[in-house]
């Protein structure tokens, strides 16, 4: 709070050309731009196909991996105790590499270190399995991302790349997500822009993706040039649109359209 | 004002210099520069008031290829706008609907907001089609290369110059 509050009170000393931030109390889940079936198929788990990848994220979860021939719940136990509100704090300070990482790059650190195994590559079925089954663990926790001090200078780079204008369209996120977001772009809904639901059933993509997918995509939409999976610059966007969406609901695995 | 490929940079007032978007952009003019020999060449253009009242080829666009380049997704203009093309299902409203372009702005007006919106308007959402300068991490597919060429702009000037009300 104390946080969002510095941000709004140095907007105010910036001047007041373009964009205000989005008030606590206006900030919707981009659940609430869709239609009322695609919202039964995210809130029904024997509908939402996101459950596939949880399920089979279960499986992985308990299976023994790498040199060490250890699985997660060797480590970490019942998810469901254990997990419980983990996803709605990444990205996370990393101590080992002085930076956020993501769940993502959380659960490659734990096969690299503790399992002795190969990172899995992003997007692959396992990773997106297992991120959904950890993410799915704080579903309706409230988004606590961010409030570990040292990740102040990141959030602030990741707040720079959301307000800076880029692509040969050149367009900010901002631009349509704090100034145009009750508006249409072509046919689709611009919400908010909050990353409540990742990873997440995209119907357009016909799977399961995760949040630097999205972001590719809207990077890729404005024709600027998308930064590599893991890149840190993506990592800083995820972290500053988690704590911007700080005390908003967990809904992973989501479902959009 | 003439030779768009190196665009003056204006005096700014006060409040634009503080206003936080600049910053990026003007580091962007000095990373792209360098890069611009490769670029494409855009045909110089005289600015005068808020139009460029010459054909950017010399020659009268051609309105029914105009029409068809708005509706076309590629050209991106109806992810914002909406306006009389009842046979797409999906247009934007970020922006004002094209309808009657015609009759509010002259042929050279129209051509301006197309060539670069930014000058009227530094905040506006609406890109600038026919520049390549001032851009920041633009993708290796579109690096150099305006949105649309000098024909398309004045096939699209026709075409909206034909929508009176
Ligand atoms: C020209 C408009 C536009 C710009 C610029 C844009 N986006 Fe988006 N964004 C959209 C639209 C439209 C959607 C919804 C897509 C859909 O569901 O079909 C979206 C979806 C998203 C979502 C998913 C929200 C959800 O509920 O799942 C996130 C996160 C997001 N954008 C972040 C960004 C970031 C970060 C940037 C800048 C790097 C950006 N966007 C730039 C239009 C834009
Ligand atoms: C990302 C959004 C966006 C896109 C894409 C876009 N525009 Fe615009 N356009 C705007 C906005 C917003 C305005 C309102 C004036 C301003 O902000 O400068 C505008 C204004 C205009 C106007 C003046 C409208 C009036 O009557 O006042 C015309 C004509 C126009 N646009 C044509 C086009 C054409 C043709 C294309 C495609 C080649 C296009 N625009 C693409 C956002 C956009």
């Amino acid at each position: 709070m104390r946080f969002l509050g510095a941000i709004a009170a140095a907007l105010l000393v910036v001047g007041a050309v373009g964009a205000a931030e989005i008030p606590q109390a206006d900030r919707r889940s981009g659940y609430s731009f869709m239609k009322p079936d695609t919202k039964t198929m995210q809130d029904d788990d024997t509908a939402n196909p996101g459950m596939l990848w949880v399920l089979n994220g279960e499986t992985l979860w308990n299976r023994k991996a790498g040199a060490a021939d250890k699985a997660c719940a060797d480590c970490h136990g019942n998810a469901r105790a254990s997990m419980k509100g983990v996803a709605a704090r990444y990205p996370a300070f990393d101590k080992a590499t002085g930076r956020p990482i993501d769940l993502e790059q959380r659960i490659n650190s734990c096969r690299t270190n503790h399992q002795q195994a190969t990172p899995l590559p992003f997007e692959s079925r396992e990773l997106l399995a297992l991120t959904a089954f950890v993410a799915r663990q704080s579903q309706g926790a409230p988004i606590e991302t961010g409030a570990d001090p040292q990740l102040a200078p990141f959030v602030a780079k990741g707040r720079d790349l959301y307000m800076q204008r880029q692509g040969q369209l050149n367009l900010g996120c901002t631009n349509c997500h704090d100034d145009n977001w009750d508006k249409r772009l072509a046919g689709a809904a611009i919400t908010q822009g909050h990353p409540t639901g990742y990873p997440l059933y995209r119907l357009e993509w016909q799977s399961l993706g995760s949040l630097q997918r999205r972001l590719r995509a809207c990077i890729t939409g404005i024709r600027a040039q998308a930064y590599d999976y893991g890149a840190p610059e993506l990592v800083e966007l995820e972290l500053y649109l988690m704590s911007r969406a700080r005390g908003m609901a967990m809904e992973a695995p989501g479902v959009r359209p | 004002m003439r030779n768009p490929g190196s665009r003056p940079l204006r005096r700014k007032s006060l409040a634009r210099r503080t206003y936080r978007m600049l910053d990026p952009i003007l580091a962007g003019v000095l990373l792209v520069l360098p890069g611009c020999a490769a670029a494409t060449e855009l045909r110089s253009y005289a600015v005068i008031d808020d139009a460029i009242p010459q054909s950017l080829t010399g020659m009268a666009g051609d309105a029914t290829r105009g029409r068809a380049l708005v509706v076309e997704r590629s050209s991106t203009c109806i992810l914002c706008h909406n306006g009389p093309f009842p046979e797409q299902k999906f247009q934007g409203d970020l922006a004002p609907d094209l309808s009657g372009s015609g009759s509010r702005w002259s042929e050279g007006q129209l051509r301006l907001r197309l060539v670069d919106a930014s000058r009227l308007n530094a905040e506006t959402i609406m890109p600038s089609y026919y520049r390549v300068d001032g851009l920041t991490r633009v993708g290796t597919l579109w690096r150099g290369k305006p949105i649309l060429s000098a024909e398309q702009i004045e096939d699209i000037v026709a075409y909206l110059a034909s929508l009176r009300e």
